[in-house]
C-alpha cells in the first residue's frame, strides 16, 4: 500500500546521469540500514545453534560452524525458563483477549453520536496519555488492591489502554453509519450491532491491536520486577534478565554438575542466545502476517485527526 | 424526558462537570447499553489509572506503609526539599535531561530521513523488504535488547571487541564504561525504533501532491533536490506533531532499558530520575519521596509539552490541540 506511493514518478525515456547516481546511493544507504538491522540478530541465531566452542573462539560471525542444538536443549532443562515461558504464554494469551474484548466494547459508545457523555469519557481517557500516577503510587495501589503476587496483576492492568482505545474508536468512526441505522430498523440495538457489524468490519484494526497487545505482554517485564515475587509466577522477560543481564549467571545446567567445566564458560554465550531465539521465535512467527496491518494502526494511531 | 433532552440542547453555561451529569442522567435512560458497554473499561481506568493518580497525594506525607494515608503524617514539600538536597539530584536530574536532549538530537531525526531515503526507492520490492526488516526490532523486548548489546559488547568474544582487535586496537570495557553509556543508550535506541518511526512518515510522504514533483521535473529539479524542497517541507506538520511528542517525553527515558543497562560502575552517566525512584522507592521503601520524585518528573514533562505546543503553535502553526 505505501510502496506504491511515488511510482508515478518513475516513467520517463532516459534517465539523467545525476538521477543514477542518485539511484545507487539509496540503494547503499538502504542496504547498510539492513545489514544493521539484521546483523545482530543473525550473529544471536547463528551463535545459538554452532558449537559451542567454535562460539568462544570467535569464529562464528554469521554462518553457524558445527550444527549443534546442545544450548537450545540445554534451556528447555532450565530450571526456570519453562515454567516462565508457559507463564508468559498464559499472561499473553488471557491479556490479549481480554482486550481485544473491552477494548471495542468501550470504544463503541464513544464513536457513537448518540452517546452523549462520549466527550467527557474520552477526555478521562486521553489525560491517562499524558499523565499518571508514576511507578511507587501504581505500586502501593497494586498493594492496598491485594494484586501483589498473583497472576492477575500481570493480566488486568494492561487490558486498558487510551492509545488502543483511540485508535479503535477512530476505525470506527470510519465505518459508515448507514450499517447501524439499517441494523436498528430491523430491531437490532447496539449490542448486537457491536458484535454482528462492526467487529467483523473491524480486522484489520483488531489485529494491529492484538498484535500490540501481545508483543506488549510477551515483552512485559516492568509489571513482573515490580508486582512479584514469586518466582513461580515469573514471566519470561524476568527470568531471561537474569540469564542474559545479570553478571554472575547461575551455572548453566539443570543440576548444575562440573563435569563439563571446560565448556562452562563457552557454554554461556551460546545459552543467552538460544534463550533470545527461544524467546523470538512465536513473535517471529505471527508478525509477517500482521506486519501489512499495523502501517495503518499506526498512522491512525500517531497522525491527529 | 423532554426536560433533560433541552438542558442539553440549550446554550448552558454550566461547568463540564455539571453538562456531564447531565449527560449521565440522558445517556443512563436512552442508552443503557451504550452504558453497559463502557462500563469495564471504565471501571478498569478508575482501579488502575485513577487511584494511583490519587496516590500522587502521598508525596506530601511522610507515608507510612502500615498506617497508609490517613495512618501517615502530612510534611508539606519536605520530600520535594529532601529531593533538591539529595548529593544525587543534580547527578540524575543532568542524566536525564541529557539522555531526553540525546534523544531529541540523534533519535528523533533517523525515522525521518529513513522514511525520505525509502521514499526514493523505485523498486516497490526493495522497499518493502527493507520497512519489514527496519520495522522489527521494535518488537523486540528492552531485556533481549540489552541482552544482545551485552554478547555484542563483550570484552571477551564479542563481535565488536573482536573487530577492534583485528584492527589491532585495544578491547574496551564498553558496559563498565561510563563515557560509553549515552552512546550505546542512543545507538540501541536508534537501531530499534528509526524503521517502525518511520511508519508515520512514509503514511506523511504518500500525501504530497504529486503534481508537485511533476511541476518541479519540468523545471529541471534534481531528485535529491524535491527530496529536500518538496518531501521535506510537505511533511513538516507530521513532524512538528511527533516533535512536540518527543519534547513532552523529555524526561521519560527508557526506565527498563537504562535499568538493565546501567551498573554502579556508570551510575556518574547513567543512574536517571526513574531508576533513583526504583531504587528510592521499592528498594529503600521510602515511598513519601520516591513519589514526589515521580511528580517532579511528570510536571516537568508536562511543561516541556505545553511549552513546545505552544511555541509550535506561534511559529509554525501547528499544535497538538
Amino acid at each position: 500500500m505505501l510502496s506504491m506511493t511515488m511510482s508515478s514518478k518513475g516513467t520517463k525515456v532516459k534517465q539523467p546521469i545525476g538521477d543514477v547516481i542518485f539511484d545507487i546511493i539509496v540503494f547503499i544507504i538502504l542496504m547498510f540500514v539492513n545489514v544493521i538491522m539484521l546483523y545482530p540478530l543473525l550473529y544471536v541465531l547463528a551463535t545459538s545453534i554452532s558449537d559451542p566452542g567454535e562460539v568462544i573462539r570467535g569464529n562464528v560471525y554469521i554462518i553457524p560452524k558445527g550444527f549443534d542444538l546442545g544450548a537450545i536443549n540445554e534451556m528447555l532443562k532450565h530450571p526456570q525458563f519453562p515454567t516462565s515461558y508457559m507463564n508468559t504464554i498464559m499472561y499473553t494469551t488471557c491479556g490479549t483477549v481480554l482486550t481485544l474484548l473491552v477494548t471495542p466494547m468501550a470504544a463503541y459508545p464513544l464513536a457513537t453520536d448518540k452517546f452523549k457523555a462520549r466527550g467527557f469519557i474520552s477526555v478521562l481517557y486521553i489525560i491517562t496519555m499524558f499523565f499518571g500516577g508514576g511507578m511507587i503510587p501504581t505500586y502501593l495501589n497494586m498493594r492496598m488492591l491485594h494484586l501483589l503476587d498473583t497472576r492477575l496483576v500481570m493480566i488486568i492492568p494492561g487490558v486498558i489502554s487510551a492509545w488502543n482505545l483511540i485508535i479503535m474508536r477512530s476505525f470506527f468512526r470510519g465505518i459508515p453509519g448507514s450499517l447501524h441505522e439499517s441494523a436498528y430498523i430491523d430491531g437490532a440495538n447496539d449490542w448486537t450491532v457491536l458484535w454482528k457489524i462492526v467487529m467483523p468490519l473491524s480486522k484489520p484494526v483488531l489485529a494491529t491491536i492484538g498484535l500490540f497487545t501481545a508483543v506488549g505482554y510477551w515483552n512485559d517485564f516492568f509489571s513482573a520486577l515490580l508486582y512479584l515475587n514469586n518466582a513461580e509466577l515469573y514471566s519470561l522477560q524476568m527470568v531471561l534478565r537474569s540469564i542474559l543481564v545479570d553478571a554472575t549467571m547461575a551455572s548453566s545446567g539443570a543440576d548444575g554438575q562440573k563435569d563439563v567445566d571446560q565448556n562452562k564458560a563457552m557454554s554461556t554465550q551460546s545459552l543467552k542466545s538460544a534463550s533470545i531465539v527461544l524467546t523470538m521465535i512465536p513473535i517471529m512467527c505471527v508478525y509477517p502476517f500482521v506486519q501489512k496491518y499495523f502501517a495503518k494502526g499506526v498512522m491512525i494511531g500517531s497522525v491527529k485527526g | 424526558m423532554a426536560k433533560n433532552a433541552k438542558s442539553l440542547n440549550a446554550p448552558v453555561k454550566k461547568n463540564i462537570f455539571a453538562r456531564f451529569a447531565d449527560a449521565v442522567v440522558y445517556d443512563f435512560k436512552h442508552n443503557k447499553i451504550l452504558w453497559a458497554l463502557s462500563l469495564p473499561g471504565l471501571i478498569l481506568l478508575i482501579l488502575f489509572k485513577y487511584l494511583p493518580m490519587y496516590g500522587i497525594v502521598i508525596s506530601f506525607y511522610d507515608y507510612n506503609l502500615y498506617g497508609g494515608i490517613s495512618g501517615s503524617e502530612w510534611i508539606g514539600f519536605e520530600n520535594f526539599i529532601r529531593f533538591f538536597k539529595d548529593p544525587y539530584f543534580f547527578r540524575v536530574l543532568r542524566n536525564t535531561f541529557v539522555l531526553g536532549l540525546y534523544g531529541i538530537i540523534w533519535t528523533f531525526p533517523a525515522p525521518i530521513i529513513l522514511a525520505l531515503i525509502l521514499n526514493e526507492v523505485r523498486f516497490s520490492g526493495f522497499k518493502r523488504v527493507t520497512q519489514t526488516i527496519s520495522y522489527l526490532p521494535h518488537f523486540i523486548s528492552t531485556v533481549i535488547i540489552v541482552g544482545i548489546l551485552k554478547i555484542v559488547l563483550s570484552v571477551d568474544g564479542g563481535i565488536i571487541n573482536i573487530i577492534i582487535s583485528t584492527l589491532g586496537g585495544n578491547p574496551i570495557q564498553f558496559l563498565n564504561d561510563p563515557k560509553w553509556f549515552r552512546t550505546i543508550y542512543i545507538a540501541s535506541d536508534i537501531w530499534q525504533g528509526v524503521g517502525y518511526g518511520s511508519i508515520v512518515y512514509l503514511a506523511a510522504i504518500s500525501g504530497v501532491d504529486v503534481q508537485l514533483y511533476e511541476a518541479a521535473k519540468i523545471d529541471g529539479a534534481s531528485r535529491f533536490r524535491c527530496m529536500i524542497s518538496i518531501t521535506l517541507p510537505c511533511i513538516i506538520p507530521t513532524i512538528m506533531v511527533m516533535f512536540i511528542m518527543k519534547v513532552g517525553s523529555i524526561l521519560s527515558v527508557g526506565f527498563e532499558k537504562v535499568l538493565l543497562l546501567y551498573q554502579p560502575a556508570t551510575y556518574e552517566t547513567a543512574d536517571v530520575i526513574s531508576t533513583w525512584v526504583y531504587r528510592k522507592g521499592m528498594l529503600e521503601q521510602d515511598f513519601g519521596l520516591s513519589t514526589a520524585v515521580g511528580l517532579f518528573n511528570s510536571l516537568i514533562n508536562i511543561i516541556f509539552l505545553f511549552g513546545a505546543n505552544w511555541f509550535s503553535k506561534k511559529f509554525m502553526d501547528e499544535g497538538l490541540w
